[in-house]
Protein backbone atom coordinates (compact mmCIF):
# COMPACT_ATOMS: atom_id res chain seq x y z
CA UNK A 1 0.00 0.00 0.00
CA UNK A 2 1.14 3.36 -1.06
CA UNK A 3 1.26 5.47 2.07
CA UNK A 4 1.32 9.77 1.92
CA UNK A 5 1.72 10.96 5.20
CA UNK A 6 -0.50 13.87 6.15
CA UNK A 7 0.98 15.56 9.21
CA UNK A 8 2.94 18.31 6.93
CA UNK A 9 -0.26 20.59 6.83
CA UNK A 10 -0.87 24.63 7.97
CA UNK A 11 -3.91 23.34 9.40
CA UNK A 12 -2.00 21.92 12.22
CA UNK A 13 -1.11 24.52 15.00
CA UNK A 14 2.75 23.62 15.17
CA UNK A 15 3.46 23.42 11.59
CA UNK A 16 1.22 26.57 10.58
CA UNK A 17 3.39 28.49 12.88
CA UNK A 18 6.31 27.27 11.71
CA UNK A 19 5.45 28.05 8.48
CA UNK A 20 4.72 31.64 9.49
CA UNK A 21 8.33 31.51 11.45
CA UNK A 22 9.88 29.46 8.57
CA UNK A 23 11.28 27.13 11.21
CA UNK A 24 12.75 24.32 8.95
CA UNK A 25 13.46 22.36 12.19
CA UNK A 26 9.67 21.82 13.09
CA UNK A 27 9.09 20.48 9.22
CA UNK A 28 11.84 18.60 8.83
CA UNK A 29 11.41 16.32 12.60
CA UNK A 30 7.95 16.35 11.35
CA UNK A 31 9.23 14.77 8.02
CA UNK A 32 11.46 12.55 9.29
CA UNK A 33 9.25 10.76 11.69
CA UNK A 34 6.63 10.18 9.27
CA UNK A 35 9.02 8.31 6.98
CA UNK A 36 10.48 6.70 9.44
CA UNK A 37 7.05 5.52 10.84
CA UNK A 38 6.57 4.17 7.04
CA UNK A 39 5.20 7.23 4.78
CA UNK A 40 5.90 6.35 1.23
CA UNK A 41 5.58 9.97 0.39
CA UNK A 42 4.48 12.96 2.09
CA UNK A 43 1.82 15.63 2.06
CA UNK A 44 2.70 19.55 1.32
CA UNK A 45 -0.45 21.85 2.52
CA UNK A 46 0.63 25.33 3.56
CA UNK A 47 -2.80 25.56 5.36
CA UNK A 48 -5.72 27.75 5.05
CA UNK A 49 -3.66 30.84 7.04
CA UNK A 50 -1.13 31.02 4.71
CA UNK A 51 -0.86 34.66 3.31
CA UNK A 52 1.74 33.76 0.72
CA UNK A 53 1.04 30.15 -0.52
CA UNK A 54 2.93 30.40 -3.65
CA UNK A 55 5.86 31.24 -1.90
CA UNK A 56 5.35 29.38 1.38
CA UNK A 57 4.98 25.86 -0.49
CA UNK A 58 8.03 26.35 -2.22
CA UNK A 59 9.77 27.42 1.18
CA UNK A 60 8.16 23.82 2.72
CA UNK A 61 9.43 21.43 -0.50
CA UNK A 62 12.87 22.98 -0.36
CA UNK A 63 12.59 22.32 3.20
CA UNK A 64 11.62 18.89 3.20
CA UNK A 65 13.81 17.68 0.44
CA UNK A 66 17.10 19.07 2.57
CA UNK A 67 16.30 15.79 4.55
CA UNK A 68 14.47 13.55 2.82
CA UNK A 69 14.39 12.51 -0.86
CA UNK A 70 10.46 10.90 -0.72
CA UNK A 71 8.29 12.26 -3.14
CA UNK A 72 6.04 15.06 -2.21
CA UNK A 73 2.42 15.50 -2.61
CA UNK A 74 1.83 19.10 -3.32
CA UNK A 75 -1.51 19.81 -1.57
CA UNK A 76 -4.03 22.74 -3.02
CA UNK A 77 -7.30 23.77 -4.50
CA UNK A 78 -5.49 26.22 -6.00
CA UNK A 79 -3.51 25.02 -9.28
CA UNK A 80 -1.16 28.39 -9.26
CA UNK A 81 -0.21 27.30 -6.07
CA UNK A 82 0.54 23.57 -7.56
CA UNK A 83 2.56 25.15 -10.49
CA UNK A 84 5.24 27.26 -8.17
CA UNK A 85 5.76 24.03 -5.66
CA UNK A 86 6.52 22.34 -9.05
CA UNK A 87 9.03 24.15 -10.12
CA UNK A 88 11.14 23.48 -7.19
CA UNK A 89 10.30 20.06 -6.88
CA UNK A 90 13.56 17.14 -7.29
CA UNK A 91 11.73 14.05 -7.24
CA UNK A 92 8.74 13.16 -9.07
CA UNK A 93 5.71 14.89 -7.84
CA UNK A 94 2.17 14.10 -6.83
CA UNK A 95 -0.16 16.59 -7.59
CA UNK A 96 -3.68 16.97 -5.32
CA UNK A 97 -5.55 17.32 -6.52
CA UNK A 98 -7.90 17.98 -9.03
CA UNK A 99 -11.10 17.74 -9.74
CA UNK A 100 -13.73 16.54 -12.05
CA UNK A 101 -14.44 20.49 -13.16
CA UNK A 102 -13.36 20.68 -16.87
CA UNK A 103 -10.71 24.16 -16.32
CA UNK A 104 -9.38 22.84 -13.33
CA UNK A 105 -8.61 19.39 -15.40
CA UNK A 106 -7.35 21.05 -18.08
CA UNK A 107 -4.92 22.79 -15.96
CA UNK A 108 -3.46 19.99 -13.61
CA UNK A 109 -4.04 17.31 -16.37
CA UNK A 110 -1.21 19.52 -18.51
CA UNK A 111 0.95 20.20 -15.46
CA UNK A 112 1.04 16.48 -14.43
CA UNK A 113 1.98 15.58 -17.89
CA UNK A 114 4.86 18.38 -17.78
CA UNK A 115 5.90 17.40 -14.92
CA UNK A 116 5.75 13.71 -15.35
CA UNK A 117 3.75 13.84 -11.77
CA UNK A 118 1.34 11.21 -10.33
CA UNK A 119 -2.34 13.08 -10.07
CA UNK A 120 -4.29 12.72 -7.45
CA UNK A 121 -8.84 13.24 -8.26
CA UNK A 122 -10.99 13.48 -6.48
CA UNK A 123 -14.83 13.18 -7.52
CA UNK A 124 -16.25 16.14 -6.81
CA UNK A 125 -17.57 19.10 -9.20
CA UNK A 126 -18.22 22.27 -8.47
CA UNK A 127 -22.11 21.55 -8.15
CA UNK A 128 -20.96 19.61 -5.07
CA UNK A 129 -19.94 16.98 -3.27
CA UNK A 130 -21.26 13.28 -5.05
CA UNK A 131 -24.60 11.57 -2.63
CA UNK A 132 -24.10 8.51 -4.28
CA UNK A 133 -22.05 5.78 -5.93
CA UNK A 134 -23.13 6.47 -9.67
CA UNK A 135 -22.36 10.13 -9.10
CA UNK A 136 -18.86 9.29 -7.94
CA UNK A 137 -18.80 7.25 -11.21
CA UNK A 138 -19.66 9.44 -13.03
CA UNK A 139 -17.20 11.69 -12.06
CA UNK A 140 -14.73 9.40 -12.05
CA UNK A 141 -15.10 8.85 -15.88
CA UNK A 142 -14.66 12.42 -16.33
CA UNK A 143 -10.88 12.40 -15.00
CA UNK A 144 -10.12 9.24 -17.02
CA UNK A 145 -11.51 10.26 -20.60
CA UNK A 146 -10.01 13.64 -19.50
CA UNK A 147 -6.59 11.78 -19.01
CA UNK A 148 -6.96 9.64 -21.66
CA UNK A 149 -7.59 12.20 -24.26
CA UNK A 150 -4.98 13.82 -23.20
CA UNK A 151 -2.43 10.66 -23.63
CA UNK A 152 -1.82 11.10 -19.75
CA UNK A 153 -0.91 7.44 -18.40
CA UNK A 154 -4.43 6.27 -16.36
CA UNK A 155 -1.95 4.45 -14.28
CA UNK A 156 -0.44 7.32 -12.92
CA UNK A 157 -4.01 8.27 -11.80
CA UNK A 158 -5.19 7.92 -8.35
CA UNK A 159 -8.87 8.68 -7.95
CA UNK A 160 -10.60 9.33 -4.72
CA UNK A 161 -13.78 8.87 -3.98
CA UNK A 162 -14.51 11.42 -1.28
CA UNK A 163 -14.74 9.90 1.89
CA UNK A 164 -17.14 11.59 4.43
CA UNK A 165 -17.24 11.49 8.38
CA UNK A 166 -19.32 8.83 9.66
CA UNK A 167 -21.30 10.39 11.88
CA UNK A 168 -22.51 13.12 9.12
CA UNK A 169 -22.89 10.69 6.03
CA UNK A 170 -22.91 6.88 7.55
CA UNK A 171 -25.48 6.08 4.74
CA UNK A 172 -22.75 6.82 2.21
CA UNK A 173 -20.40 4.33 3.85
CA UNK A 174 -21.28 1.63 1.65
CA UNK A 175 -21.21 3.53 -1.14
CA UNK A 176 -17.81 4.93 -1.03
CA UNK A 177 -16.74 1.66 -0.65
CA UNK A 178 -17.96 0.42 -3.68
CA UNK A 179 -16.60 2.71 -5.49
CA UNK A 180 -13.10 2.15 -4.71
CA UNK A 181 -13.75 -1.46 -6.41
CA UNK A 182 -15.86 0.10 -9.17
CA UNK A 183 -12.93 2.58 -9.93
CA UNK A 184 -11.06 -0.19 -11.17
CA UNK A 185 -12.80 -0.78 -14.14
CA UNK A 186 -13.19 2.33 -15.68
CA UNK A 187 -10.95 2.06 -18.06
CA UNK A 188 -7.97 -0.69 -18.73
CA UNK A 189 -5.23 -0.35 -17.68
CA UNK A 190 -6.83 0.36 -14.23
CA UNK A 191 -6.52 4.32 -12.98
CA UNK A 192 -5.35 3.85 -8.64
CA UNK A 193 -7.46 4.58 -5.91
CA UNK A 194 -6.75 6.19 -2.79
CA UNK A 195 -8.44 7.67 0.48
CA UNK A 196 -7.79 10.52 2.14
CA UNK A 197 -8.72 8.92 5.70
CA UNK A 198 -8.66 11.30 8.65
CA UNK A 199 -11.99 12.31 7.20
CA UNK A 200 -14.27 9.31 7.64
CA UNK A 201 -13.65 10.20 11.93
CA UNK A 202 -13.67 13.73 11.51
CA UNK A 203 -15.72 14.47 14.57
CA UNK A 204 -16.22 11.47 16.48
CA UNK A 205 -14.83 10.32 19.37
CA UNK A 206 -13.08 7.43 18.86
CA UNK A 207 -10.98 8.56 15.56
CA UNK A 208 -8.10 5.84 15.88
CA UNK A 209 -10.24 2.97 15.57
CA UNK A 210 -12.54 4.60 13.09
CA UNK A 211 -9.36 5.10 10.87
CA UNK A 212 -8.16 2.09 10.74
CA UNK A 213 -11.88 0.08 10.40
CA UNK A 214 -12.41 2.13 7.80
CA UNK A 215 -8.69 1.66 6.03
CA UNK A 216 -8.78 -2.31 7.18
CA UNK A 217 -12.89 -2.67 4.68
CA UNK A 218 -11.46 -0.02 1.56
CA UNK A 219 -7.74 -2.44 1.70
CA UNK A 220 -10.26 -5.39 1.20
CA UNK A 221 -12.17 -3.19 -1.69
CA UNK A 222 -8.78 -3.05 -3.48
CA UNK A 223 -7.38 0.63 -2.32
CA UNK A 224 -4.18 1.32 -3.12
CA UNK A 225 -2.95 4.54 -1.42
CA UNK A 226 -3.87 6.59 1.09
CA UNK A 227 -3.43 9.64 2.86
CA UNK A 228 -3.37 9.16 6.68
CA UNK A 229 -1.44 9.49 9.97
CA UNK A 230 1.39 6.84 9.33
CA UNK A 231 2.63 7.95 13.56
CA UNK A 232 -0.98 5.99 14.11
CA UNK A 233 1.24 2.82 14.56
CA UNK A 234 -2.14 0.59 15.24
CA UNK A 235 -3.19 2.42 11.53
CA UNK A 236 -0.16 1.63 10.09
CA UNK A 237 -0.18 -2.33 11.73
CA UNK A 238 -3.75 -2.65 10.20
CA UNK A 239 -2.89 -1.74 6.99
CA UNK A 240 0.15 -4.25 6.25
CA UNK A 241 -1.92 -7.12 7.99
CA UNK A 242 -4.96 -6.49 5.65
CA UNK A 243 -2.68 -6.73 2.68
CA UNK A 244 -1.15 -9.64 4.61
CA UNK A 245 -4.76 -11.49 4.88
CA UNK A 246 -4.45 -10.32 0.79
CA UNK A 247 -1.64 -12.17 0.00
CA UNK A 248 0.57 -9.49 -1.31
CA UNK A 249 2.84 -10.20 1.37
CA UNK A 250 4.55 -13.62 2.24
CA UNK A 251 3.68 -14.01 5.86
CA UNK A 252 6.60 -14.66 8.14
CA UNK A 253 6.44 -14.41 12.41
CA UNK A 254 8.38 -10.89 12.08
CA UNK A 255 5.63 -9.81 9.43
CA UNK A 256 5.28 -6.58 10.21
CA UNK A 257 8.89 -5.40 10.90
CA UNK A 258 9.72 -7.47 7.75
CA UNK A 259 7.09 -5.01 6.41
CA UNK A 260 9.00 -1.90 7.57
CA UNK A 261 12.37 -2.64 6.26
CA UNK A 262 11.32 -2.84 2.49
CA UNK B 1 -1.50 -8.98 -37.78
CA UNK B 2 1.97 -9.19 -35.55
CA UNK B 3 1.75 -10.69 -32.08
CA UNK B 4 2.40 -8.02 -29.31
CA UNK B 5 4.78 -9.40 -26.91
CA UNK B 6 3.48 -8.62 -23.33
CA UNK B 7 6.57 -7.80 -20.83
CA UNK B 8 6.50 -7.47 -17.13
CA UNK B 9 8.32 -5.01 -15.45
CA UNK B 10 9.43 -5.22 -12.22
CA UNK B 11 10.23 -2.71 -9.34
CA UNK B 12 12.95 -5.04 -6.99
CA UNK B 13 15.62 -6.80 -7.75
CA UNK B 14 17.36 -10.15 -5.99
CA UNK B 15 20.93 -8.94 -4.24
CA UNK B 16 24.42 -9.32 -6.12
CA UNK B 17 26.63 -11.84 -3.09
CA UNK B 18 30.17 -11.74 -3.98
CA UNK B 19 32.53 -14.98 -2.28
CA UNK B 20 35.96 -14.60 -2.65
CA UNK B 21 37.98 -11.56 -1.66
CA UNK B 22 41.27 -11.64 -4.33
CA UNK B 23 44.25 -10.29 -2.93
CA UNK B 24 43.34 -6.33 -3.99
CA UNK B 25 40.28 -7.29 -1.94
CA UNK B 26 42.59 -8.75 1.39
CA UNK B 27 42.09 -11.87 0.26
CA UNK B 28 43.91 -14.70 -1.52
CA UNK B 29 41.57 -16.08 -3.61
CA UNK B 30 42.02 -16.03 -7.66
CA UNK B 31 38.72 -14.49 -8.64
CA UNK B 32 35.38 -13.49 -6.79
CA UNK B 33 32.28 -15.47 -7.93
CA UNK B 34 28.85 -12.99 -7.93
CA UNK B 35 25.59 -14.82 -7.99
CA UNK B 36 22.01 -12.63 -8.27
CA UNK B 37 21.59 -9.52 -9.35
CA UNK B 38 18.72 -10.50 -11.37
CA UNK B 39 15.57 -8.14 -12.31
CA UNK B 40 13.96 -10.59 -13.86
CA UNK B 41 12.70 -13.98 -13.41
CA UNK B 42 14.88 -16.76 -14.56
CA UNK B 43 15.96 -16.44 -18.26
CA UNK B 44 13.27 -13.99 -19.25
CA UNK B 45 15.89 -12.14 -20.61
CA UNK B 46 13.98 -9.30 -22.24
CA UNK B 47 11.99 -8.80 -19.25
CA UNK B 48 15.11 -7.26 -17.12
CA UNK B 49 18.98 -8.29 -16.51
CA UNK B 50 20.20 -11.47 -15.37
CA UNK B 51 23.69 -10.14 -15.18
CA UNK B 52 25.18 -13.63 -13.30
CA UNK B 53 25.50 -17.41 -14.73
CA UNK B 54 24.39 -19.45 -12.18
CA UNK B 55 27.70 -21.35 -10.70
CA UNK B 56 28.32 -25.16 -10.24
CA UNK B 57 29.84 -25.66 -6.81
CA UNK B 58 31.84 -28.96 -6.73
CA UNK B 59 31.13 -30.84 -3.12
CA UNK B 60 34.29 -31.99 -1.28
CA UNK B 61 34.57 -33.37 2.42
CA UNK B 62 37.31 -32.85 4.99
CA UNK B 63 37.41 -37.70 5.15
CA UNK B 64 36.48 -39.90 2.39
CA UNK B 65 32.94 -40.26 1.88
CA UNK B 66 31.03 -42.45 3.63
CA UNK B 67 27.65 -43.45 1.80
CA UNK B 68 28.45 -42.11 -1.88
CA UNK B 69 27.61 -45.00 -4.45
CA UNK B 70 30.04 -47.19 -6.79
CA UNK B 71 29.51 -45.08 -9.74
CA UNK B 72 29.87 -41.38 -7.99
CA UNK B 73 33.24 -42.70 -6.17
CA UNK B 74 34.75 -44.08 -9.53
CA UNK B 75 34.64 -40.55 -10.96
CA UNK B 76 37.11 -39.62 -8.22
CA UNK B 77 39.20 -42.67 -7.86
CA UNK B 78 42.32 -42.25 -5.24
CA UNK B 79 41.85 -38.50 -5.08
CA UNK B 80 38.36 -39.01 -2.23
CA UNK B 81 41.23 -40.37 0.05
CA UNK B 82 42.86 -37.03 0.57
CA UNK B 83 40.68 -33.43 0.76
CA UNK B 84 43.68 -31.96 -0.78
CA UNK B 85 44.00 -34.19 -3.90
CA UNK B 86 40.29 -34.14 -4.47
CA UNK B 87 40.08 -30.65 -4.52
CA UNK B 88 42.85 -30.09 -6.85
CA UNK B 89 41.60 -32.72 -8.77
CA UNK B 90 38.20 -30.82 -9.24
CA UNK B 91 40.01 -27.47 -10.18
CA UNK B 92 42.44 -28.68 -12.46
CA UNK B 93 40.76 -31.56 -14.09
CA UNK B 94 37.26 -30.82 -13.83
CA UNK B 95 37.88 -26.82 -14.16
CA UNK B 96 36.19 -26.14 -10.89
CA UNK B 97 35.25 -22.39 -10.24
CA UNK B 98 34.25 -23.11 -6.64
CA UNK B 99 33.72 -25.48 -4.30
CA UNK B 100 31.90 -26.48 -1.41
CA UNK B 101 33.66 -28.29 1.47
CA UNK B 102 31.45 -30.06 4.04
CA UNK B 103 32.96 -30.92 7.04
CA UNK B 104 31.56 -34.22 7.83
CA UNK B 105 34.76 -35.33 9.68
CA UNK B 106 34.08 -32.90 12.87
CA UNK B 107 30.71 -34.83 13.25
CA UNK B 108 31.05 -37.10 16.04
CA UNK B 109 30.23 -40.26 14.57
CA UNK B 110 32.25 -39.27 11.81
CA UNK B 111 35.90 -38.56 13.61
CA UNK B 112 34.99 -36.20 15.87
CA UNK B 113 37.70 -33.46 14.31
CA UNK B 114 38.63 -30.76 16.55
CA UNK B 115 37.64 -26.86 15.53
CA UNK B 116 41.69 -26.86 15.74
CA UNK B 117 42.02 -29.16 13.48
CA UNK B 118 39.11 -28.10 11.04
CA UNK B 119 40.32 -24.37 11.03
CA UNK B 120 43.98 -25.82 10.29
CA UNK B 121 42.20 -27.99 7.49
CA UNK B 122 40.82 -24.84 6.26
CA UNK B 123 43.98 -22.92 6.18
CA UNK B 124 45.80 -25.71 4.71
CA UNK B 125 43.26 -26.18 1.60
CA UNK B 126 42.88 -21.99 1.27
CA UNK B 127 46.76 -22.55 0.70
CA UNK B 128 46.81 -25.38 -1.31
CA UNK B 129 43.63 -24.10 -4.20
CA UNK B 130 42.79 -20.47 -4.99
CA UNK B 131 39.35 -20.57 -5.96
CA UNK B 132 36.39 -19.19 -3.84
CA UNK B 133 35.02 -21.67 -0.70
CA UNK B 134 31.79 -22.25 0.73
CA UNK B 135 32.24 -24.11 4.17
CA UNK B 136 29.24 -26.57 5.18
CA UNK B 137 28.31 -27.95 8.78
CA UNK B 138 28.70 -31.79 9.72
CA UNK B 139 25.07 -31.83 11.04
CA UNK B 140 25.25 -31.90 14.86
CA UNK B 141 24.56 -28.45 15.93
CA UNK B 142 26.63 -28.22 19.05
CA UNK B 143 29.58 -29.61 17.42
CA UNK B 144 29.33 -26.76 14.57
CA UNK B 145 28.83 -24.07 16.67
CA UNK B 146 31.86 -24.79 17.82
CA UNK B 147 33.95 -25.93 14.41
CA UNK B 148 32.50 -23.16 12.27
CA UNK B 149 33.35 -20.14 14.37
CA UNK B 150 36.90 -21.36 14.28
CA UNK B 151 36.76 -22.17 10.64
CA UNK B 152 35.18 -18.50 9.75
CA UNK B 153 38.36 -17.04 11.54
CA UNK B 154 40.87 -19.07 9.72
CA UNK B 155 39.51 -17.71 6.56
CA UNK B 156 39.19 -14.06 7.97
CA UNK B 157 39.12 -11.73 4.75
CA UNK B 158 38.46 -14.44 2.18
CA UNK B 159 34.85 -13.90 2.06
CA UNK B 160 33.94 -17.01 1.82
CA UNK B 161 30.17 -18.47 1.87
CA UNK B 162 29.57 -20.51 5.23
CA UNK B 163 26.48 -22.07 6.68
CA UNK B 164 23.77 -23.53 7.48
CA UNK B 165 22.00 -20.74 10.09
CA UNK B 166 18.65 -22.39 11.06
CA UNK B 167 15.97 -20.39 12.59
CA UNK B 168 16.70 -22.43 16.25
CA UNK B 169 20.14 -21.87 15.39
CA UNK B 170 21.91 -18.95 13.67
CA UNK B 171 23.30 -16.17 16.21
CA UNK B 172 26.87 -18.19 17.16
CA UNK B 173 27.06 -18.79 13.14
CA UNK B 174 25.87 -14.98 12.11
CA UNK B 175 28.07 -13.40 14.74
CA UNK B 176 31.19 -15.42 13.43
CA UNK B 177 30.60 -14.47 9.84
CA UNK B 178 29.69 -11.32 10.33
CA UNK B 179 33.40 -10.79 12.79
CA UNK B 180 35.33 -12.80 10.08
CA UNK B 181 33.65 -10.82 6.65
CA UNK B 182 32.28 -13.83 5.16
CA UNK B 183 28.45 -14.75 3.70
CA UNK B 184 25.77 -16.95 5.42
CA UNK B 185 23.76 -19.86 3.94
CA UNK B 186 20.65 -19.60 5.53
CA UNK B 187 18.42 -22.82 5.78
CA UNK B 188 14.95 -23.28 5.95
CA UNK B 189 12.89 -26.72 5.57
CA UNK B 190 11.16 -26.27 2.32
CA UNK B 191 9.46 -23.44 3.78
CA UNK B 192 9.07 -19.85 2.52
CA UNK B 193 7.82 -18.10 5.99
CA UNK B 194 10.59 -19.57 7.77
CA UNK B 195 12.68 -18.78 5.20
CA UNK B 196 11.56 -15.04 5.51
CA UNK B 197 11.37 -14.88 9.13
CA UNK B 198 15.49 -16.56 9.09
CA UNK B 199 16.50 -13.76 7.07
CA UNK B 200 15.04 -11.08 9.20
CA UNK B 201 16.62 -12.52 12.35
CA UNK B 202 19.98 -12.74 10.41
CA UNK B 203 19.68 -9.34 9.51
CA UNK B 204 18.65 -7.97 13.62
CA UNK B 205 21.76 -9.39 14.28
CA UNK B 206 23.56 -6.70 11.85
CA UNK B 207 24.47 -9.06 9.29
CA UNK B 208 22.79 -7.14 6.17
CA UNK B 209 20.74 -9.02 4.02
CA UNK B 210 23.24 -8.47 1.15
CA UNK B 211 25.40 -11.13 2.53
CA UNK B 212 22.79 -13.99 3.09
CA UNK B 213 22.17 -16.92 0.30
CA UNK B 214 18.67 -18.66 0.97
CA UNK B 215 19.24 -23.05 0.88
CA UNK B 216 15.64 -23.17 0.88
CA UNK B 217 15.95 -27.14 1.11
CA UNK B 218 15.25 -29.25 -2.29
CA UNK B 219 14.46 -32.51 -2.95
CA UNK B 220 15.52 -33.99 -5.97
CA UNK B 221 13.63 -35.56 -8.94
CA UNK B 222 10.64 -37.16 -7.95
CA UNK B 223 11.45 -36.67 -4.10
CA UNK B 224 9.57 -33.12 -3.94
CA UNK B 225 11.23 -31.44 -6.54
CA UNK B 226 8.64 -29.28 -7.05
CA UNK B 227 7.83 -28.27 -4.01
CA UNK B 228 11.20 -26.65 -3.46
CA UNK B 229 10.23 -25.42 -7.15
CA UNK B 230 7.21 -23.49 -6.61
CA UNK B 231 9.03 -22.10 -3.28
CA UNK B 232 11.55 -20.55 -5.00
CA UNK B 233 9.45 -19.08 -7.34
CA UNK B 234 7.20 -17.37 -4.93
CA UNK B 235 9.95 -16.04 -3.10
CA UNK B 236 11.49 -14.33 -6.04
CA UNK B 237 8.45 -13.27 -7.14
CA UNK B 238 8.37 -11.43 -4.08
CA UNK B 239 11.71 -10.32 -4.51
CA UNK B 240 11.01 -8.81 -7.90
CA UNK B 241 8.38 -7.13 -6.46
CA UNK B 242 10.29 -5.48 -3.69
CA UNK B 243 10.51 -7.53 -0.45
CA UNK B 244 14.00 -7.34 0.35
CA UNK B 245 13.57 -10.07 3.08
CA UNK B 246 13.16 -12.75 0.42
CA UNK B 247 15.48 -11.26 -1.94
CA UNK B 248 18.51 -13.17 -1.63
CA UNK B 249 20.01 -16.05 -4.18
CA UNK B 250 19.77 -19.71 -3.56
CA UNK B 251 21.99 -22.11 -2.92
CA UNK B 252 20.96 -25.80 -3.79
CA UNK B 253 22.39 -29.35 -3.17
CA UNK B 254 21.57 -30.92 -5.72
CA UNK B 255 24.55 -33.71 -5.59
CA UNK B 256 23.25 -34.63 -2.01
CA UNK B 257 20.16 -34.71 -2.64
CA UNK B 258 19.69 -36.50 -6.20
CA UNK B 259 22.30 -39.09 -5.59
CA UNK B 260 20.11 -40.13 -2.37
CA UNK B 261 17.50 -40.96 -4.94
CA UNK B 262 17.10 -44.84 -5.59
CA UNK B 263 17.20 -44.49 -9.00
CA UNK B 264 20.25 -42.78 -9.04
CA UNK B 265 22.19 -45.54 -7.12
CA UNK B 266 20.67 -48.95 -7.77
CA UNK B 267 22.44 -51.27 -9.56
CA UNK B 268 21.33 -52.57 -12.96
CA UNK B 269 21.71 -56.05 -11.82
CA UNK B 270 18.86 -55.27 -9.44
CA UNK B 271 16.66 -53.03 -11.44
CA UNK B 272 17.27 -54.65 -15.50
CA UNK B 273 14.87 -52.47 -16.72
CA UNK B 274 16.52 -49.05 -15.73
CA UNK B 275 19.28 -49.47 -17.69
CA UNK B 276 22.80 -49.15 -16.19
CA UNK B 277 23.45 -47.01 -13.29
CA UNK B 278 26.93 -45.89 -14.89
CA UNK B 279 24.56 -43.36 -16.43
CA UNK B 280 21.43 -43.15 -14.98
CA UNK B 281 22.80 -41.18 -11.73
CA UNK B 282 24.52 -38.83 -13.90
CA UNK B 283 21.35 -38.09 -15.83
CA UNK B 284 18.98 -37.94 -12.22
CA UNK B 285 21.39 -35.05 -10.83
CA UNK B 286 21.68 -33.17 -14.36
CA UNK B 287 17.99 -33.04 -14.60
CA UNK B 288 17.34 -32.05 -10.89
CA UNK B 289 20.17 -29.32 -11.53
CA UNK B 290 18.34 -28.28 -14.69
CA UNK B 291 15.07 -27.81 -13.28
CA UNK B 292 16.43 -25.94 -9.97
CA UNK B 293 18.00 -23.55 -12.60
CA UNK B 294 14.51 -22.43 -14.24
CA UNK B 295 13.21 -21.85 -10.50
CA UNK B 296 16.14 -19.43 -9.76
CA UNK B 297 19.35 -21.43 -8.33
CA UNK B 298 22.09 -19.39 -7.67
CA UNK B 299 24.35 -22.39 -6.49
CA UNK B 300 24.31 -25.55 -7.63
CA UNK B 301 26.27 -28.19 -5.42
CA UNK B 302 27.06 -31.16 -7.28
CA UNK B 303 28.78 -33.95 -6.94
CA UNK B 304 29.18 -36.54 -10.30
CA UNK B 305 32.09 -34.27 -12.48
CA UNK B 306 29.95 -35.44 -15.93
CA UNK B 307 26.70 -34.50 -14.44
CA UNK B 308 28.50 -30.71 -13.58
CA UNK B 309 30.01 -30.74 -17.57
CA UNK B 310 26.43 -31.25 -18.37
CA UNK B 311 24.87 -28.78 -16.34
CA UNK B 312 27.87 -26.13 -17.31
CA UNK B 313 26.99 -26.95 -20.64
CA UNK B 314 23.06 -26.00 -20.41
CA UNK B 315 23.84 -22.49 -18.39
CA UNK B 316 26.43 -21.84 -21.50
CA UNK B 317 23.85 -22.21 -24.09
CA UNK B 318 21.00 -20.34 -21.35
CA UNK B 319 23.41 -16.98 -20.77
CA UNK B 320 24.08 -17.48 -25.13
CA UNK B 321 20.35 -16.06 -25.42
CA UNK B 322 21.07 -13.23 -23.11
CA UNK B 323 23.83 -11.45 -25.14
Amino acid sequence: MFIIGELINGMYQNIGRAIKEHDKAVIQKCALQQVQAGADALDVNCGPASREPLSDIQWLVETIQEVTDKPLALDSSKPKVIESGLKVIKNRPIINSTTADPEKLEILVALAKQYKARLIGITISSKGIPQNKDQRLELAAVIVATCVDNDFNVEDLYLDPIVLPVNVAQAQMKDILESIREFKIISQPSPKTIVGLSNVSQGSCVRSLINRTFLTMAVAYGLDAAILDPADKELMDAAITSELILNKQIYCDSYLEAYRKK
Amino acid sequence: MATEVMLEKYSGEVFTVSIGATKQEGGSRSHTIKIGGQKALPYLFPEGAIPNKPVIAYEIWDIPPVDWSAELSSAYGAALKDPFTWAEKCVRDFKAEILCVRLQGAHPEFGNRSAAEEANFIKALLKKIDVPLIITESGDDTKDNQVLPACCEAAKGERLLVGSAAQDNYKTLAAAVLADGHNIIAESPIDINIAKQLNILISDMSLPLERIVINPTIGALGYGLEYAYTIMERSRLAALAGDKTVSSPFICFVGQESWRAKEAKLAVSEMPAWGPEVERGVIWEAVTATALIQAGADILVMRHPKAAAQVGKYIDNLMVRGK
